[in-house]
C-alpha cells in the first residue's frame, strides 16, 4: 500500500475542507466522507477523482440508513489506478429532500446508476425523467429498496407505456423486437430505428428479469445468501458467489486458506473457459459458420462436463463458501488427470478452432469492422472487462486489484485495439490461452491443505466491497451487515450493467442482419443486469 | 478434430451418452433422506435455503376431532420437495449420517405432488422422534437418453407427422436454465437427431418450455406467448424457479412459479435441470398429448 499516503495527501490537500478520510474494514478501502454542507461540490469532487487522479468509477451504492443514523447514504466506488486501492466517496442524502447533484455531466458512466437510484430509492440525481429499472406499469411513488417496503408486498399495476427515443425522418422505420426473442435467450425489448439497411438508433428496454435479489437478501444470513449470489447470473455463478463471499470475508477480516485461494482461481478460470469458448461458437453460428460453431459448442460441452466431474456441478455451483471453498476439484487422482488432460486437449481444440476461423475469409469478412466500439466511447461509457480490453482499454482486476491466487501466477492481460466483433473474439481466444496457462501453473499447489476457514460469527454493522474479475468483466459487490450479523444491504454490480450501454453505440450504422452477431460478441447478462 | 474431443470426453465423462444416470462421483444429484435413521430434529430444514425440506407438526386432514377440527396428532412430518430443491447439498452437510446427495436426477412429473416425499414420525415420549412410515414417495425413473430420444421421435411422428416444435420462454430465469437448454443442441446431446426443434415463434410451437419464477415484468409476455400457441399444446416448467419460484420464491417481483400464471403440464426439477432431465421431461410431456384419433 505504498501509494496510499499519496492519495491521502493529494485528496487531503485538494479537498480536506469538504471530505473526511477514514479507513474501511478492508485494508484497501479508503472512505472519503463528504460533509453535508459540501453536497453541491459533489460533481467537482468526482471530476477531480476521475480526471486528475485517474480513478475509475465502478459502482454506486445507495443505502437506506434511516434506522441507523436518520439518513440515506450514497457510496460512489472508484478503483484507483495505482496501489490496489478503492476510493469510496460517501455522500449523505437528506431524507426530507431526497436529491443530490448529478455527476453524470462529468461522468457519463454514472448515468444508469443514477437512474436506478431514482427508480429504486426515489433519490433524484439524474435529471432524466425516463425510467430505467422499473417498468411503466410500476407506480411512480413506490420504491422497493426503501426499508419500509416489504419484499412480499403486492404492488398494483398502473397504466403506462415505455418511452422510446423517436427518430423522425423520411424513410425511417421502427422495428420492435422482444421481450420474447427467437432462440434460447433471455428477455429484453429492442427497438431499432432504421433508414434503409443501417441502424440509426437502438433503444434497449431491460429489467424484464428483475427478481428483487438485493431486496430478498436483506435480513438474510450471509452464508445462505451465497446460494442467491450463485443465481444472479447463471453463466457467472461462481464469480458472483465469490464476489459476495469476499464481501463477507473482507468485512470480517477473515483469512482464507492458501489452498482455497488456489481452488477459487482454478474455478474462476474454468468459468471463463466454458463461457469464452461458448461465445466463440455463438459468434460463428450467427455468421453462418456452422462447422466452426459445432466444434466450439462441443468444446464448451466438454468443459461443462469437466466442471461436473471436478465439482459435481456443470455450472460450478455449491463450490463457493464464506471463508473458502466447499469442494476441491483436485481431491482425487482421476480428477487431477481429467483437469490435466483438459488443459492439453482443450488448448489443442482452441488453437485448431482459432486457425480455422483465421483461415476462413468469409467469416473474417463478417467479423472485421462489424460492431465497432471506439476506445473513446468505451472509456466515456465506463465499459469494463473483456469488451473494454477489445477496445484498447488496459484494465483487468486480476492484475490491478489482485485477488485469490492471481498475484502468484504469470499472465498477460489481453489487448486489442479495433473494438469490433473480431477484436472481442480475439480477446476471448487470448484470455482462454492465458486461462490454460494459469491452470497449468496452479495444478497441484497446496494440495491436502484446509479448504475453508473455521466458521466464525459475522460481525455486525460493518461494510466492505467484494470483487472479482469474472469472464465478462469486473463483478463488484458491496455488503453491509446489520446488528445481528445478518445482511443489511447488498449491492450487486454485474459488468453487464456497465456494458449494455455499449450495444446501441456499437450497432449504430451497422445493418440489421449484423445485430445478432454484434449482440453475441458482447454476450451481456440480462439477469445480472436486472437482478 | 471431433474425434479428438470424443476421446477426451471418454476420459472425462465416462461412458456418456449411452449410460445416463451415471453421473460422476460427487455429483450433486437428488438428496435422499434415510428416514428410518432420521430423528425429525429439524436441522436439515434449518439449513435448506429454499425450504425444500420441512419438519412440521402433523395436522393432517385424516386427523380431525369429532367436530372436524384438525387435531395435533403429536406426530411430525418430514417432507422433501424435489421441485423446490436446488441441489446445493446443505442438508447433507447439516446431517451427513442421514442425508446423502445421490448421483441420480429427479425425473420430471406431470403431477406437482409427485415431486414430494413425506414421512411420519411419532413421539417416543422422551423428547425424541421415531420413524413410522413413508406417506408419499416422489417419482423415480431411469431410462437412457437414447431410449428417451427414440420414444420422443416416434411419439412426435405419431402425433404430428413431423418433428416436435418447442418454443423456449425465459420468464425471468438466472440464465442457468438457458445454458442447459442450449446444451441440448450441442453436438454431444444433439437432440435434433430425435426430431426436436426449437422454433422462433410460439405460433409454430407444440410446446412451451418455460424457465424462471415468472417475474412481474414477464407475466404478461408469458400469458401472451401461451395465447399465441396453437392447441393442443403442452406447457413444461423447467427448473426450480419455474416449478415454484426456486430460491427467489414469491415476492413483489416474482409470481413464484409458472403454474401461478398459466397451467403447467410437466415439471422438470433441477437448478438448472441437467440436459438429460430436460430431455426426459420433454418426453413426459409428449406422453400427455391427446392422441390424434
Ligand atoms: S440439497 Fe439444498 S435445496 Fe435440496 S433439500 Fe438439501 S438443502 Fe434443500
Ligand atoms: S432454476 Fe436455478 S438455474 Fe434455473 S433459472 Fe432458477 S435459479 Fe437459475
Amino acid at each position: 500500500m505504498n501509494d496510499r499516503p499519496d492519495y491521502f495527501t493529494l485528496i487531503g490537500q485538494a479537498l480536506g475542507d469538504r471530505l473526511e478520510l477514514r479507513d474501511g474494514a478492508a485494508p484497501n478501502e479508503l472512505y472519503l466522507s463528504l460533509k453535508p454542507e459540501a453536497l453541491s461540490s459533489l460533481p467537482d469532487i468526482v471530476a477531480l477523482l476521475t480526471r486528475s487522479l485517474g480513478a475509475r468509477f465502478t459502482t454506486l451504492v445507495a443505502n437506506d440508513e434511516r434506522a441507523l443514523n436518520g439518513g440515506f447514504f450514497l457510496y460512489y466506488v472508484f478503483s484507483a489506478p495505482a496501489g490496489d486501492l478503492f476510493l469510496i466517496l460517501q455522500v449523505p442524502v437528506d431524507p426530507r429532500h431526497m436529491e443530490v447533484p448529478s455527476v453524470t455531466p462529468v461522468l457519463e458512466a454514472a448515468n444508469w446508476f443514477e437512474r436506478e437510484l431514482k427508480d429504486w430509492f426515489g433519490i433524484i440525481a439524474f435529471p432524466n425523467i425516463y425510467r430505467l429499472a422499473v417498468h411503466p406499469d410500476w407506480p411512480e411513488d413506490v420504491h422497493h429498496m426503501l426499508k419500509d417496503f416489504r419484499s412480499d408486498s403486492a404492488v398494483p399495476r398502473v397504466p403506462g407505456t415505455f418511452d422510446f427515443k423517436r427518430v423522425e425522418g423520411e424513410g425511417v422505420f421502427e422495428i420492435p423486437v422482444g421481450p420474447v426473442h427467437a432462440g434460447i435467450i433471455e428477455p429484453g425489448h429492442f427497438r431499432f430505428s432504421v433508414a434503409g439497411e443501417p441502424i440509426i438508433n437502438l433503444d434497449v428496454q431491460l429489467f424484464y428479469t428483475h427478481k428483487g435479489t438485493e431486496k430478498l437478501a436483506e435480513g438474510m444470513d450471509p452464508r445462505r445468501a451465497v446460494f442467491l449470489a450463485e443465481r444472479i447470473s447463471g453463466d457467472s455463478s461462481f464469480a458472483h458467489a465469490l464476489a459476495f463471499c469476499r464481501c463477507i470475508e473482507r468485512l470480517s477480516g477473515l483469512e482464507i486458506p492458501k489452498r482455497a485461494e488456489v481452488v477459487r482461481t482454478i474455478v474462476l478460470e474454468l468459468e471463463r473457459l466454458y463461457n469464452h469458448i461458448g461465445d466463440m461458437g455463438a459468434i460463428l453460428l450467427d455468421v453462418g459458420y456452422s462447422v466452426g460453431a459445432a466444434s466450439a459448442f462441443e468444446l464448451k460441452e466438454r468443459f461443462l462436463s469437466l466442471n461436473e466431474t471436478l465439482t459435481g456441478s456443470r455450472l460450478l455451483r455449491s463450490v463457493a463458501a464464506v471463508g473458502g471453498v466447499r469442494r476441491d476439484p483436485e481431491d482425487a487422482v482421476p480428477k487431477r488427470q481429467a483437469l490435466r488432460e483438459a488443459v492439453v486437449t482443450g488448448r489443442e481444440g482452441l488453437e485448431r478452432l482459432y486457425d480455422l476461423i483465421m483461415s476462413t475469409s468469409s467469416v473474417l469478412d463478417r467479423l472485421e469492422t462489424t460492431g465497432r466500439l471506439s476506445r473513446t466511447d468505451a472509456f466515456r461509457l465506463g465499459i469494463t472487462g473483456m469488451a473494454a480490453r477489445a477496445s484498447g482499454i488496459d484494465r483487468d482486476f486480476r492484475r490491478d486489484h489482485p485477488h485469490c491466487a492471481y498475484s502468484r501466477v504469470r499472465f498477460q492481460v489481453a489487448q486489442q485495439k479495433e473494438g469490433d466483433v473480431l477484436a472481442r473474439l480475439k480477446v476471448r481466444v487470448d484470455e482462454a490461452r492465458e486461462s490454460f496457462s494459469i491452470l497449468e501453473q496452479l495444478l497441484q499447489q497446496h494440495l491436502g491443505e484446509a479448504l475453508i476457514a473455521p466458521v466464525s460469527p459475522v460481525p455486525p454493522g460493518r461494510c466492505a466491497l467484494g470483487y472479482v474479475e469474472g469472464w465478462r468483466g469486473e463483478i463488484v459487490h458491496w455488503a453491509m451487515t446489520g446488528p445481528g450479523g445478518e445482511l443489511f444491504r447488498w449491492k450487486i454490480t454485474d459488468p453487464s450493467f456497465h456494458n449494455w450501454r455499449a450495444l446501441p453505440v456499437a450497432v449504430r450504422n451497422n445493418i440489421v442482419p449484423d445485430f445478432p452477431v454484434i449482440n453475441k460478441s458482447f454476450n451481456l447478462s440480462y439477469s445480472g443486469n436486472d437482478r | 478434430m471431433l474425434k479428438n474431443f470424443r476421446q477426451w470426453g471418454k476420459v472425462v465423462t465416462g461412458s456418456f451418452p449411452d449410460k445416463p444416470g451415471e453421473r460422476p462421483e460427487g455429483f450433486r444429484g437428488k438428496p435422499v433422506i434415510d428416514f428410518p435413521r432420521c430423528t425429525a430434529c429439524d436441522r436439515c430444514a434449518e439449513a435448506c435455503p429454499t425450504h425444500a425440506i420441512t419438519v412440521t407438526s402433523e395436522t393432517a386432514e385424516n386427523r380431525k376431532d369429532a367436530e372436524g377440527r384438525p387435531q395435533e396428532s403429536g406426530g411430525r412430518i418430514v417432507s422433501i420437495d424435489y421441485g423446490s430443491c436446488i441441489f446445493c447439498g446443505e442438508c447433507e452437510a447439516a446431517c451427513p449420517d442421514t442425508i446423502h446427495l445421490t448421483r441420480e436426477l429427479q425425473p420430471a412429473v406431470s403431477d406437482r405432488k409427485s415431486l414430494i416425499t413425506r414421512a411420519r414420525y411419532r413421539s417416543t415420549g422422551s423428547g425424541s422422534w421415531e420413524f413410522v412410515e413413508i406417506v408419499a414417495d416422489a417419482a423415480s425413473d431411469r431410462q437412457s437418453i437414447e431410449e428417451i430420444g427414440a420414444r420422443v421421435k416416434a411419439r412426435a411422428l405419431e402425433l404430428f407427422g413431423r418433428s416436435l416444435h418447442i418454443r423456449e420462454v425465459d420468464a425471468g430465469s438466472c440464465n442457468g436454465c438457458e445454458i442447459e437448454i442450449t446444451a441440448l443442441n450441442n453436438p454431444v446431446y444433439d437432440i435434433e437427431r430425435f426430431g426436436i426443434h426449437f422454433v422462433a415463434s410460439p405460433r409454430h410451437a407444440d410446446m412451451l418450455l418455460v424457465t424462471g419464477p415468472v417475474t412481474r415484468n414477464m407475466e404478461i409476455a408469458l400469458r401472451q406467448s401461451l395465447e399465441a400457441t396453437p392447441t393442443p399444446r403442452m406447457v413444461v416448467a423447467a427448473g426450480a424457479c419455474a416449478i415454484g419460484g426456486g430460491i427467489f420464491g414469491k415476492s413483489y417481483a416474482s409470481c413464484g412459479g409458472v403454474d401461478k400464471v398459466i397451467p403447467v403440464d410437466v415439471y422438470i426439477p433441477g437448478c438448472p435441470p441437467h440436459p438429460e432431465a430436460l430431455l426426459q421431461g420433454i418426453l413426459t410431456a409428449m406422453d400427455r398429448f391427446p392422441s390424434r384419433r
